[in-house]
């Protein structure tokens, strides 16, 4: 697994692609085929300019809080349901169905009806990003809870352990990774979502900053808008699989 | 043999969801103080056995009586041993000891000087706070034997505990295992399909037969232990009998 004992380091590699990347990108932004794809270093300049002039940050600002308090709601009442699905079969019986068909449905569909039904605000924003995330966490930790080595249950009875102390000593430990993992996935998934309801329901933050400038033909700054946003979610995604290795490694997992 | 009864085990029957029937009238006692070993090919329910004893799994029918009491769940006298260790892969060897007790709501302190005491009599006492990824398949298993010492239970129930060792570890596990048994006067259950390891460890071996598993015959094997040389019992006739006899019966059952 280790990775010490390459000659170069994997980081080089991983900013040689992106050298790469951006490479191609300006090459194929040169070519005079579309005047709407510029290369990459006009998108640079006007990233730079928009971080400059406070229009990138002040569209983040109005981006994240639908994201925000979407994925806390969704990690306190997904992950509860979650583990209650998985504790319980009549909680399991009456909702797994439901979890099961949101999981696989293109759940961007519902956004239209979320702006019928709640309107332009910040509700239909904050629940675009709900409708999202939650499948991927309520399955995550609904999973991790029956995956549950069954040993290690028979071991906590042997041992009088009641059925309180089996769960909070043997399913939530074993479980937590697997949560930690839905988590992250509903991250991405809210990102999309929160994309999707700006573009979609009315023009605000990052949705509108690329709307707006897509409008008055400013394709730099549109594109600048775009690979910020990828970016964010890219480097947050990231930094999360980093933190889940660190709080789970691997071997402690499983035996 | 002088030793009561400790377990008594009263026309036990059962018979898994699906129709498989396991066990089929098994009666039979177990001697106070000694080990008896369940041994039979698989497939014969020495584990399910084993598992109704310990009262993880219900019996269908029948009834197990420990120290005079009929059984209906798991109980502070009876600890297990597990084949695949279960060992709490998030938790040191420490903790995994002290399990037991912290279950039972055993202050930290405590628990942890008894765990340190029944680390140091499996030999693991430099590996207290390594955790079972690190430890090899006979290790582990020492971790396992440990944890169920630690609750300071009458009866020992072992469940195949040396499958999954390799042969030098499970020789010398099974020498320990009689050393410190013997200053313990612990009652022990043991199932293993290994016929050479029931005639080395015990007092009473039970031969079951293959599905539905009945008590086909209960061997005495009167080999005298004493402070022998564990390659002299080895080659000691009366062992090698047992060890003939037990190949003679089973042998049916291929």
């Amino acid at each position: 697994m280790e990775q010490k004992s390459r000659i170069v380091s994997p980081v080089v590699w991983q900013l040689l692609s992106f050298v790469l990347f951006f490479g191609l990108w300006e090459v194929a932004g040169r070519w005079p085929i579309s005047f709407a794809f510029p290369p990459f270093s006009k998108t640079f300049m006007a990233l730079v300019r928009m971080i400059a002039d406070g229009s990138l940050p002040k569209a983040y600002l109005s981006t994240l809080q639908p994201l925000v308090i979407g994925i806390f709601l969704c990690s306190i009442a997904g992950i509860g349901f979650g583990i209650g699905m998985g504790l319980s079969r009549t909680i399991e019986w009456f909702s797994l169905p439901i979890f099961i068909v949101l999981q696989a449905a293109p759940m961007a569909a519902i956004i239209p009806l979320l702006t019928y039904m709640y309107g332009i605000g910040l509700t239909s924003k904050v629940l675009a990003v709900v409708v999202l995330a939650a499948p991927v966490i309520v399955m995550n930790s609904y999973k991790g809870i029956r995956n549950t080595n069954p040993s290690l249950i028979q071991m906590c009875r042997a041992f009088l352990g009641t059925r309180r102390q089996e769960v909070i000593k043997i399913i939530l430990p074993h479980a937590a990774a697997l949560i930690f993992a839905g988590l992250r996935l509903g991250l991405a998934m809210g990102f999309i979502g929160i994309v999707i309801a700006e573009l979609l329901i009315t023009p605000t933050g990052i949705g509108d900053l690329i709307t707006y400038h897509s409008s008055v033909a400013d394709y730099p700054e549109m594109f600048a808008a775009i690979a910020s946003i990828i970016m964010l979610a890219a480097l947050t995604i990231h930094a999360l699989e980093r933190l889940e290795r660190r709080l789970f490694p691997p071997e402690i997992r499983e035996t | 043999m002088s030793a009561d009864t400790i377990v008594q085990i009263k026309e036990v029957r059962k018979i898994y969801d699906g129709g498989v029937e396991a066990l089929k009238d098994v009666s039979l006692g177990l001697p106070r103080g000694r080990l008896s070993t369940l041994l039979g090919p698989s497939g014969c329910g020495k584990t399910t056995l084993l598992k109704i004893i310990a009262r993880l799994i219900p019996p269908s029918s029948g009834e197990v009586w420990v120290q005079g009491k009929k059984v209906n769940g798991p109980g502070p006298e009876r600890a297990f041993v597990f084949q695949d260790f279960a060992l709490l892969p998030w938790a040191n060897v420490l903790r995994n000891v002290a399990f037991g007790l912290e279950l039972r709501g055993t202050p930290k302190e405590q628990r942890f000087e008894v765990a340190r005491k029944h680390i140091a009599e499996v030999g693991l006492s430099s590996f207290e706070s390594s955790y079972p990824h690190k430890l090899s398949g006979g290790m582990r298993q020492r971790v396992g034997l440990a944890r169920a010492l630690a609750v300071d239970a009458d009866i020992i129930l072992m469940d195949e505990p040396f499958s999954s060792v390799d042969e030098q570890t499970r020789r010398k596990f099974q020498e320990e295992l009689l050393e410190l048994l013997r200053h313990k006067q612990k009652t022990v259950v043991f199932v293993t399909h290994s016929i050479e390891e029931a005639a080395y460890l015990s007092d009473q071996i039970v031969l079951l037969s293959p599905r539905p598993g009945t008590v086909s015959k209960i061997i005495h094997p009167n080999i005298e232990r004493g402070a022998r040389d564990p390659d002299e019992i080895r080659r000691d006739k009366n062992y090698l009998d047992v060890v003939d006899e037990i190949w003679q019966i089973l042998k049916q059952y291929i």
